[in-house]
């Protein structure tokens, strides 16, 4: 059955300060994070600059640093900070049970 | 039912902290109005849970935490049936039936049943002599298993886990904490602060192993010990388990009431069925359930007054934890996890041991953790429940209710400029406020000049605001800048944070940040990759390396392209290859499909355009062919270049290739603060273009001229001629040295020609040309750390290791509908 949410495996799979990647058939990839205080967070792969995989950024605090060229991305809103403009789409993400769960219409939204 | 006096029954089932508090209020309210009963599983009368942790420490007998004693049963007319729990509830009929069949109606029924622990399911999970931590036959069971001493392990690093590891300490029992998540009491501390606690606890005694995932439970008739999925067997003889607790909610699912996490009620503690009331644990309202006793007190409160229809109603409970482990302070309130337009603020007093974090959003207090000292606890946790506009105080609001609220000066510049003269400052080097005042009269304009004339936070470094404040009073505009800090982190230069690391035998980045105090939980994308490298080179094959520290293309071991693809660059020793090796380099770029292969500047071979999903498969491809990774990613050394030399070329005065490659298999692998470059060059003409090297060596017939220091980058620099040997094993002897001498003090992205631009030419003479014993030293020093850096990262990745950085975590196909986890 299809729930609202999506079980995308256990918290411990993503590394503390890292990310892990979900493919979208037909959509953008996205990157789900896991900060240094076990917080989860989900956005489209792709830095609002131009396009740097974010998954592959340096994770600090509830920020992303761009492995491009640095940009550092909230987060919680995908919002660049600092000087730079920008913002990659959110999808809401959250751990049940030391699950990861992914909004369903979240991921679908991002794909389209 | 022999009772005939028609005042309603309430019945309460669970003898427990809510349970008797419900009463309580009740009889507070209107002591006649109900008749009660309380049935209570455990054999006891009320007493207070949360110091079994004091009783298991031996700091309170059974006796001294009961809190309700049978008069007060008695008194009241309440009937306890103590040691019989209810094992159904009979809503049609108004009935509680307990395990000994006694069967009770009831007019109202409160449930009460608290919580139970919950047990990992994994194999031995029921031997003997594995227990939980919740009520006092557990107790009673550790005191009897510490009675004849031995090793315990206690299964979760939260609150009640550290409590019983510290009591079984206290004990006598030799005790391991095992913990899945890397930050002890995760939800209710930072990194940092777990990191002071860790080490805490780890000086009484204690063994604390983070990240660790128990894969079973050992022991034939009795608990053995506990096995780690990582293969590890911890012998014991005792196991406590405390990795959390779930609502109890049982009988309430069997008697047909809305239960979610917990039982559902609303704001009246009143259930799906309006004469069954519950409180306490095992309750979920509004979407939350608890696991501290605040709440309860709130919950009970509202439950009273809907009892005696004067409803107020409860609105949920803001909660704050505090370790109860002597010797300990540490206090932890709200949501400190920051997010989105949260800021921190953070303070860090080394000496004394103290962290302190408060979270502000929206000029409003919404976490706090405290560590080591805890006084002004209270006072955020009341700023945060009110949720009161802090941003008159927010300058001072780290330091505390008596800065913060001191006298009205919420200007801290007017505060610093309010304090006496006599006042100290510095505390390290006991500086007062008058000698800094004086030392900047004298003309020190910098914070740099102060801590060299007065010594003033050349320490610790924890008043370096107060200093800079001081500077800013005294002296206005005229400040000047002092050195750069390495980032907006911290206040240090990248030359201090080196020493102090070495100084202090600093061993991992949470301690660097805490005895540096570094100004924000877990640093930034500058200063983490630095202070991974200058651990990494202070401690030799000691250190275990932080992959999220590093930049993609060191955590990949490729390098990023534009479009998120890596290239993947194989070493070619000094620049030669054979027929397997170009083979296999072709038949990678066919397999994988790799749009480009180039041979690039530093005479080797780059395939590019490959998934991270397939560079473990490439790289085992390769190393088949008897190739390793070439670090073309790397802050390490890159290429050697060389030129033909002797072997063929008519000019050639040496065996250039063949240094470059003794060169090259001597020195691969080694991490430094940028990358570096060499070249060995056969003669004079200098076709490897040794002379705008790191290290270049120019070939000449009476031996070797050593060059150090050239870039042919953004400034083309070429090199200068460090000195003149005669072996290849003084080439290759001082190439060491000069190494290691780079590693060791140049700042971390600073290549060897702005170094040596910068230290001067004739300091790197006297300390690797004059001085022989220290170039020894140092070429000693250099090889005793090749000796941890020369395994191939390609094969342990091709190997599996680290396999989650290179495959999804899991797909979507939302044309399909399905999802594959
Ligand atoms: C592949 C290559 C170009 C080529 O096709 O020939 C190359 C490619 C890159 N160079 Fe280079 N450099 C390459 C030889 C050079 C050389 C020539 C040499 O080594 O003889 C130089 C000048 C010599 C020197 O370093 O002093 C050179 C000076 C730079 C610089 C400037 C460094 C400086 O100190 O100013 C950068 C930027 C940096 O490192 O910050 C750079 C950075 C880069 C990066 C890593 C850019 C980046 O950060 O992504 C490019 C990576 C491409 C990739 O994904 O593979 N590359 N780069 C060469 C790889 C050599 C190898 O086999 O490993
Ligand atoms: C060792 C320890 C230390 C703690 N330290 C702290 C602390 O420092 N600060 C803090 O805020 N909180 C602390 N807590 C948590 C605190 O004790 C609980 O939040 C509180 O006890 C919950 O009260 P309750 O009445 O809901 O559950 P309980 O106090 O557990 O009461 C429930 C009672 O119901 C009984 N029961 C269950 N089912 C039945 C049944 N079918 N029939 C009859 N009886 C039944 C149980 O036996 C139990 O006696 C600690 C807990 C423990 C175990
Ligand atoms: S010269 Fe510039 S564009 Fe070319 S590889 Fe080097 S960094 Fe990239
Ligand atoms: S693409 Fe992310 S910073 Fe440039």
């Amino acid at each position: 059955m299809i729930g609202e949410w999506l079980d995308i495996g256990w918290l411990q799979e993503i590394p503390v300060r890292g990310s892990r990647t979900i493919p979208v058939d037909g959509g953008e990839e996205i990157a789900v994070f896991r900060t240094g205080d076990d917080k989860v967070f989900a956005l489209v792969n792709r830095c609002p600059h131009k396009g740097g995989p974010l998954s592959q950024g340096i994770v600090h605090g509830h920020s992303v640093a761009c492995p491009l060229h640095n940009w550092n991305i909230a987060l919680a809103t995908g919002e660049a900070q600092g000087g730079d403009k920008g913002c990659t789409p959110v999808i809401p993400v959250k751990i049940s049970g030391g699950r990861v769960l992914i909004c369903r219409a979240g991921a679908l939204a991002a794909a389209a | 039912m022999t009772h005939h006096i028609d005042r309603p029954h309430l019945v309460v089932i669970g003898n427990g902290m809510a349970g008797c508090r419900a009463i309580e209020e009740l009889l507070a309210r209107d002591p006649n109005r109900y008749r009660v009963t309380i049935f209570g599983a455990e054999p006891h009368v009320n007493y207070n849970r949360i110091m079994l942790s004091p009783v298991l420490a031996g700091e309170k007998s059974f006796d001294e935490i009961v809190i309700n004693p049978r008069d007060w049963y008695d008194g009241n007319g309440i009937e306890l049936v103590a040691g019989d729990a209810v094992a159904a509830v009979d809503r049609e009929a108004r009935t509680v039936t307990a395990r000994s069949g006694r069967t009770v109606s009831y007019d109202k029924l409160l449930i009460a049943t608290g919580s139970d622990p919950f047990i990992i399911p994994v194999p031995g999970k029921d031997l003997p002599g594995v227990i939980s931590f919740r009520d006092m036959k557990d107790v009673d069971a550790m005191l009897a298993a510490a009675a004849s001493g031995g090793d315990a392990v206690v299964i979760g690093g939260g609150l009640l886990g550290l409590e019983a590891a510290h009591g079984l300490t206290l004990r006598g029992m030799k005790v391991t904490v095992i913990h899945l998540m890397q930050t002890l009491m995760e939800r209710q501390l930072d990194e940092a602060a777990g990191w002071l606690l860790k080490s805490e606890l780890e000086s009484r005694g204690q063994t604390i192993l983070t990240g660790a995932d128990t894969a079973e439970i050992v022991g034939t008739d009795h608990v053995e010990g506990v096995k780690l999925k990582d293969g590890r067997v911890i012998p014991a003889s005792l196991v406590v388990m405390a990795v959390g607790i779930r609502p109890s909610t049982a009988l309430a699912r069997e008697a047909g009431l809305a239960v979610g996490r917990g039982i559902q009620v609303d704001d009246h503690m009143v259930t799906s069925d309006p004469d069954v009331l519950a409180v306490g644990e095992c309750v979920e309202h509004d979407g939350n359930v608890y696991g501290l006793v605040a709440p309860l007190w709130e919950m009970c409160r509202a439950l009273a007054d809907g009892l005696v229809e004067a409803p107020t109603g409860y609105r949920g409970s803001v909660t704050s934890t505090k370790l109860k482990v002597s010797g300990i302070d540490l206090f932890s309130a709200g949501d400190f996890s920051g997010g989105d337009g949260a800021e921190d603020i953070v303070l860090r007093d080394a000496s004394r041991g103290v962290y302190k974090r408060v979270v502000i959003k929206d000029d409003r207090l919404v976490g706090a953790v405290l560590y080591g000292d805890t006084a002004d606890g209270s006072w955020y946790f009341d700023l945060l429940k009110k949720q009161e506009d802090i941003s008159s105080l927010r300058d001072l609001l780290i330091f505390g209710q008596a800065y913060a609220q001191g006298g009205g000066q919420a200007d801290p510049k007017a505060a610093v400029a309010a304090l006496s003269d006599d006042a100290e400052i510095c505390g390290c080097n006991g500086v007062s406020k008058g000698q800094v005042v004086a030392c900047i009269a004298k003309g020190a304009a910098s914070l740099d000049a102060v801590r060299a004339g007065c010594k003033a936070s050349a320490s610790c470094g924890s008043c370096t605001g107060l200093v800079e404040t001081l500077l800013a009073v005294t002296l206005g505009d005229a400040v000047q800048a002092g050195p750069k800090t390495m980032c907006k982190c911290t206040s240090f230069g990248h030359d201090d944070v080196r020493r102090e690391i070495v100084a202090q035998a600093m061993r991992s980045i949470p301690e660097v940040m805490q005895k540096l105090h570094w100004a924000t939980p877990d640093g930034c994308s500058s200063c983490r990759p630095a202070l991974n490298y200058y651990l990494l080179c202070a401690l030799p094959g000691e250190y275990q390396d932080d992959q999220q520290s590093r930049f993609v293309n060191e955590r990949m071991h490729a390098n990023i392209q534009k479009d998120g693809t890596y290239s993947v660059v194989p070493r070619m020793w000094g620049g030669i290859t054979s027929p397997q090796e170009l083979r296999a380099i072709a038949d990678v770029v066919e397999k994988y499909d790799a749009p480009m292969v180039k041979v690039t500047g530093g005479q080797r071979l780059d395939i590019f355009g490959i998934k991270k999903e397939d560079l473990p498969a490439v790289w085992a491809d390769l190393n088949a062919a008897g190739m390793v990774s070439g670090h073309a990613y790397g802050k390490a050394l890159r290429t050697v270049k060389t030129c033909v030399g002797s072997e063929w070329c008519r000019f050639g005065t040496q065996d250039s290739t063949g240094l470059g490659v003794k060169l090259e298999r001597g020195f691969w692998g080694s991490w430094m603060p940028h990358k570096f470059k060499m070249a060995v060059s056969g003669c004079p003409r200098n076709c490897a273009e040794a002379t705008i090297k790191d290290f270049g060596v120019v070939c000449v017939d009476s031996g070797y001229e050593l060059h150090v220091g050239g870039n042919g980058g953004i400034h083309v620099r070429a090199t200068d001629l460090l000195v003149k040997v005669t072996t290849e094993e003084e080439a290759i002897h001082y190439a060491a040295a000069f190494v290691q001498l780079y590693r060791e003090e140049a700042r971390y992205l600073e290549r060897t020609a702005p170094w040596i631009e910068r230290i001067g030419l004739q300091y790197l003479k006297d300390r690797i040309v004059e001085d022989a014993e220290n170039r020894d030293t140092l070429a000693a020093r250099f090889w005793h750390s090749q000796s941890f850096s020369q395994d191939d990262p390609w094969a342990e990745r091709a190997a599996g290791q680290a396999r989650e950085q290179h495959a999804h975590m899991a797909a979507f196909n939302p044309i399909r509908e399905e999802e594959i986890a």
